[in-house]
């Protein structure tokens, strides 16, 4: 599904990823634990193709690949729906997903709400719902709960589980909540 | 009651300010140096009913139309092209800059040489209006949320929906203001080349001939009606602009 083959990544001259290789089977699920700064999320962007290695490469084998962001990034003149919708082609947006993703993380009575409108917590699953409605089959999840409760968080690691268990999604998150990384995944990259 | 209260206090300050021309007016005591507003009210209204009146005003407002037309045209797409490239920027800034610095009146006269008295007003405002629009949207376009940019490229968004959904709403405000400063400055510039260049029958000729032959009342009455009409204007745009805003209904988060 995913194979990363000694990659490096530097910023200038500041070297934040080197020689890392990782294979990633289909349907499983890893996590990805570190310090601030030690390139956690840059290996996300490097795998979503946001950024290019400096050295290495990377295979993935994905049709489509779905991304959870640190910061929920939300369209600020969009309605919560809208977000959704502006990220599914036309027959994708009619098929119900877009009522299905937003119930998942329990927003469904907030659809019509601009982000401004929304609490902190209520931003974060509203960029899990848009996730989770454009699909993939594998997904990178950069701090998805940071702002959530530990109880909400936990709930949700193991919904999310579940549902790529189910339908075989390949996914890694990136925490630094340990019991979050033992409850959702099956091994567990420490960096 | 709060658009009473508004109009009421655009009123005040109108009335104030034209209060203070009327003191002016009566201190210098010479209509031919500075008409009293009320003059210049009558010879409006003198003006009004006249058919002439109204096919002045109708060609000067017809070029200004037309230059900003083309202005916001052009440097919309310039701004698009020169996002895309930045070599072409690079060849674009110091043209706009010698624009930008180069008195108008330099240009009404190159223009009148080039092309004749009957286009330099739309000319001259296209070339005015150009630099400020095109100025503005480069900055907006600078301003894009690289963010959001990360989101359109991740999910897989088309140029299309990418225009619509990002690159059109982060430019609106950009655009908005590009508009804003180009009606001003439309009338200013075109205006300008009117009174210089003398077309038949254009606002700028007829305040060209009140200072040709000291009808100085004539000239403030014109002038009043080029500020009448850019006032006019921008209200409209600005009521135009307000039904196709959408914003979100600000309240406190949730």
């Amino acid at each position: 599904m995913l194979y990363l083959d000694q990659i490096s990544f530097s910023y200038g001259q500041k070297k934040v990823l080197e020689n890392l290789s990782l294979t990633l089977n289909k349907g499983e699920l890893l996590a990805v634990m570190g310090p601030s700064g030690c390139g956690k999320s840059t290996l996300l962007h490097l795998i979503a193709g946001l950024k290019k290695p400096t050295g290495g490469s990377i295979t993935a084998n994905a049709a489509r690949i779905s991304y959870v962001f640190q910061e929920p990034r939300l369209f600020p003149w969009l309605t919560l729906e809208e977000n959704l919708r502006a990220v599914l082609n036309d027959q994708e947006a009619e098929d119900g997903r877009i009522a299905k993703a937003l119930e998942a993380v329990g927003l469904s009575d907030a659809a019509a709400l601009y982000p401004s409108q929304l609490s902190g917590g209520m931003k974060s699953r509203a960029s899990l719902a848009r996730a989770l409605a454009f699909g993939g089959d594998l997904f990178l999840l950069d701090e998805p709960f940071a702002s959530l409760d530990e109880v909400l968080c936990g709930e949700l690691c193991v919904k999310l589980r579940a549902y790529f268990k189910e339908n075989g999604i390949s996914a890694i998150l990136v925490t630094h909540r340990t019991p979050d990384a033992q409850v959702f995944a099956d091994r567990i990259l420490q960096m | 009651m709060k658009a009473l209260k508004k109009a009421a206090r655009i009123l005040l300050v109108a009335a104030f300010w034209i209060g203070v021309w009327a003191l002016a007016a009566w201190g210098v005591g010479k209509p031919l140096l500075l008409p009293s507003p009320v003059a210049v009210a009558g010879k409006l209204w003198e003006l009004m009913q006249t058919a002439e009146f109204y096919l002045v005003t109708l060609n000067s407002l017809s070029n200004v139309a037309i230059g900003i037309l083309f202005a916001i045209l052009g440097g919309s797409l310039l701004a698009i092209l020169t996002f895309r490239s930045r070599l072409l920027r690079e060849l674009i800034l110091p043209l706009m800059t010698v624009i930008k610095s180069t008195p108008v009146a330099s240009f009404i006269i190159l223009a009148f040489l080039w092309i004749g008295s009957a286009n330099v007003p739309s000319f001259i405002t296209l070339l005015i209006v150009l630099p400020v629009v095109w100025t503005n949207l480069d900055e907006g376009l600078s301003q894009i949320d690289p963010q959001l940019s990360e989101v359109a490229k991740v999910f897989r968004m088309s140029f299309g929906r990418r225009m619509r959904l990002l690159i059109l709403p982060s430019v609106k405000p950009y655009f908005i203001s590009a508009c804003r400063a180009s009606l001003g400055l439309a009338w200013k510039a075109g205006i300008a080349a009117e009174i210089i260049t003398m077309p038949r029958h254009h606002i700028g000729t007829m305040i060209g001939e009140g200072k040709l032959y000291l009808e100085t009342t004539d000239m403030f009455a014109w002038t009043v009606t080029v500020i009448l009409l850019s006032l006019v204007i921008e209200l409209l745009f600005t009521s135009l602009l307000k039904r196709l805003d959408r914003k979100p209904i600000e309240e406190q988060e949730v």
